[in-house]
């Protein structure tokens, strides 16, 4: 006879033996995972005063602590280890502080390494090190200039944030204050031998006003002209080039104007020789012409081709706006006294577009560039001014056409009135 | 000596009793105290809805229901057609002139006491007809298809899904859908140019049939006076003396229109955006702003109870209240005259205030 065995205790034990190793498992991943992301550096430097100390809050907005790297990362050393010695002994790597000559390559280490950087950001460029070296900056430092501004400089150290973030010396807001910091010290710039208005001339500019007023994060800062890591200044040639990947239409017509020749004869830089760089104002039409305060009679003399085909120019734009203006009262006035103008009032914005070409259309540099659209304003604003008039003369009419009909109506009365007593008398 | 206008009424006596209606005009009278005035509001009210109807039918030569349409077609209207600023606006300003002369004739009546036995039904066709004329202007609202009249539209069809379990049934039959579109826009136009019309003739003409049958009403004080001292009663003839002095007054108001017509024209606003967002301090019209400003004003919870939903029932009670004061209206034992009275003046004076409070509110 064959013992058959109670299978049920062999199903227990199986069931324990699996169930110790899972927790076994979770018990030891979670150990390595605290051991991992444990920085036990903070332990110790959040309670240290300046410049060894870095809060917990500090370091926890840090971009680079938001993706799980320690201090060990940039510092060396072993973050898991609560021993200070064992945490920052040379044999666990321990680096110390980092020199500012080191900076840019220790942050290529990492962030020119296309398969490192994929794990964090795929997205995120890796050349930016390739680039610092072809900078003012970067060949300044290839030398031996330890006062240029490396990665640290701009990106912030433990405060390190992403560039989205609006706290980051880098958001598009932040960029110009954070160039000037060493751009505007006159003394810091001394040794270079440049100019420390920028910062103070960009606060004046449409660029600035549309950046940090109209919270445009779209406007050109510092960055946008003169890159990034791998700024330089552009130069007489390729200014046009820089200004051009925004304003494209006027590039293009500067590009077919006598004043592109003439100008690189003369080594004029493209735009910036009529509308500066960094106090780049909103222009006026006041700009063209040969008045006061057009810029065409920093070159040009009076009575010569250019200064006339400047005050034609002029006249047609000014001719313009004008009608532009005059249309807008008279549909304005119109519109208070209740008239219905609303289809007038959206041709303006026909003849406001027309204006805004036209002033794009100077940048040919000839009058007949601009006629076609100054032509098509103006018979638009000469609609519009005529729609204006005959409401204004509808609501002559009405004013009019009331009057007589409550004498009407009050003589109807004052005769009901005499005829309902005639009635009654009898 | 028979001439051929002789000739031509001969012809349409036999055929129609002119003579006959022109005795009974001549026959009724109309009494004649020192609340005789109020009794030409009513007329005034009718008068307003026939400017209605004549200008209404006169705006539809030209309007074109539709999202795409409307607001174009409304300012058509208003620049190209001869005279169509003037119909515009007439029909605009009357409409609003009807509501508030509606409302007016409505308190005078209450407080004439005139829906007294046997003028019950009287009263209920009358508040069923200012009921229509809420209507009325509601549905009139969107047609132009401004901003204005789009969102204010989306807030008054929002207001009675509030309602439980027949609230979302009643947003989609006004809307037409989940959204205001050109659907609501066609089925609103509907309502204001054929449903309420039907409905209002109807009701006008018993109204006015109840009206003739039973005569003007005379105050109690004054019927009381009248009855001790019978030299006292004063009458006039309905025609032609009452007739002359109510188109007297239909005069005054067809001035009146013409004048806030062309002095203050009916704006046109701007094309509704159904993506836009609402603009800010958006209300509805005057006459609604009471109860918009209430619901606006009430708290989030009262009672336990949602207060808008609350607010809604409490209107609605209000509603039915009024259609059922004459049978409320006892004298004894509970003195309830003196509590009607009392009420109507309460709330007239709430409307006055919140009205005002909406008015003045950001």
């Amino acid at each position: 006879m064959i013992k058959v065995r109670d299978s049920a205790p062999c199903r227990r034990g199986a069931t324990i033996v699996v169930a110790i190793v899972v927790a076994a498992w979770l018990i030891c991943s979670g150990l390595i995972a605290f051991a991992q992301t444990k920085n036990s550096c903070l332990d110790c430097h959040s309670n240290l005063p300046e410049p060894l100390g870095v809060s917990v809050e500090t370091y926890g907005q840090n971009i680079h602590a938001q993706k799980g790297l320690t201090c060990a990362a940039c510092h060396g050393g072993d973050a898991s280890s609560d021993d200070p010695e064992k945490a920052m002994s040379r044999a666990a790597g321990w680096k110390g502080k980092i020199e500012r000559k080191q900076t840019p390559e220790l942050c290529a280490s990492c962030h020119a390494d296309a398969e490192m950087m994929k794990k964090y950001n795929p997205s995120l460029r890796v050349d930016q090190f390739q680039q610092y070296k072809t900078s003012v900056h970067g060949m300044k430092w290839a030398k031996g200039d330890n006062k240029v501004a490396v990665c640290t400089d701009c990106h912030g150290v433990h405060d390190l944030r992403a560039p989205s973030d609006p706290r980051s010396k880098v958001h598009p807001i932040n960029i110009a204050t954070t160039c000037s910091r060493c751009h505007a010290d006159a003394e810091y710039m001394k040794p270079y031998g440049i100019k420390t208005d920028q910062f103070a001339n960009y606060e004046q500019s449409v660029h600035h006003e549309a950046m940090v007023v109209r919270g445009d994060l779209s406007a050109p800062t510092c960055t946008t002209c003169h890159g990034n890591h791998g700024a330089t200044p552009p130069g007489v040639a390729n200014v046009t080039n820089v200004c051009s990947n925004c304003h494209v239409f006027q590039a293009q017509l500067f590009q077919t104007s006598p004043h592109k020749d003439a100008f690189a004869a003369m080594g004029f830089p493209g735009c910036v020789t009529c509308h500066s760089n960094h106090a780049i104002k909103a222009p006026t039409d006041e700009m063209i012409g040969a008045g006061p305060k057009a810029v065409c009679m920093n070159c040009h003399t009076a009575g010569d081709s250019g200064s006339m085909q400047a005050e034609a120019m002029h006249a047609q734009l000014t001719n313009l706006a004008s009608a532009i203006a005059a249309s807008d009262e008279l549909l304005g006035r119109a519109e208070r006294q209740g008239m219905e103008v609303s289809q007038p009032k959206l041709q303006q914005t026909q003849a406001r577009d027309a204006l805004l070409k036209a002033r794009v259309a100077v940048h040919a540099f000839r009058d007949s560039e601009l006629k076609r659209d100054t032509d098509g304003g103006l018979a638009t604003t000469k609609l519009t001014h005529a729609a204006g008039e005959k409401a204004m003369q509808e609501w002559k009419f009405r004013r009019v056409g009331l009057g007589l009909s409550l004498v009407m109506i009050a003589l109807t009365l004052v005769g009901l009135g005499f005829y309902i007593r005639s009635l009654e008398q009898k | 000596m028979a001439g051929p206008v002789a000739s031509v009424r001969a012809w349409f006596d036999e055929r129609f009793p002119l003579d006959d209606l022109k005795a009974l005009a001549q026959k009724k009278k109309v009494p004649v105290h020192r609340y005789s005035y109020w009794y030409f509001l009513g007329g005034m009210t009718l008068f307003l809805f026939g400017v209605q109807v004549l200008t209404g039918a006169l705006l539809l030569l030209y309007y074109r229901p539709g999202a795409d349409e409307a607001f174009e077609s409304v300012q058509f209207i208003m620049t190209q057609v001869q005279f169509g600023w003037l119909i515009r606006s007439v029909h605009s300003w009357s409409a609003n002139l009807l509501v508030f002369m509606a409302f007016a004739h409505l308190f005078s009546v209450l407080f004439l006491r005139s829906y007294r036995k046997p003028r019950e039904l009287t009263w209920v066709s009358g508040v069923l007809l200012l009921f229509l004329m809420l209507g009325f202007g509601f549905s009139g609202y969107l047609l132009p298809w401004n901003t204005l009249s789009y969102f204010a539209t989306k807030v008054g069809t929002e207001i009675p899904a509030q309602i439980p379990i027949i609230g979302r049934p009643v947003l989609l039959f006004l809307r037409g859908g989940e959204d205001i579109t050109g659907s609501t826009l066609t089925r609103l136009y509907g309502f204001h140019i054929a449903i309420l019309p039907a409905l209002a003739t109807v009701l006008i003409g018993v109204h006015l049939a109840l009206i003739q049958w039973f005569g003007m009403s005379v105050p109690p004080g004054v019927e009381a006076k009248w009855q001790a001292i019978p030299e006292d009663r004063k009458e006039i003839r309905f025609f032609p003396n009452f007739v002359l002095r109510e188109l007297m007054a239909w005069y005054v108001a067809l001035g009146l229109l013409g004048a806030l017509a062309a002095l203050f024209p009916w704006g046109l606003g701007v094309k509704a955006d159904p993506f836009a967002s609402a603009p800010a301090g958006i209300k509805p019209e005057w006459y609604f702003l009471f109860m918009f400003q209430t619901l606006k004003v009430i708290p989030a919870k009262v009672l336990g109870m949602d207060g808008e939903m609350l607010g809604i029932l409490a209107f609605g009670v209000v509603g039915a209240v009024a259609l059922l004061l004459p049978f409320l209206d006892r004298e004894k034992p509970f003195k309830t005259r003196r509590w009607i009275t009392g009420l109507a003046c309460v709330f007239l004076g709430y409307m006055a205030v919140m009205t005002v409070d909406g008015w003045v509110a950001k």
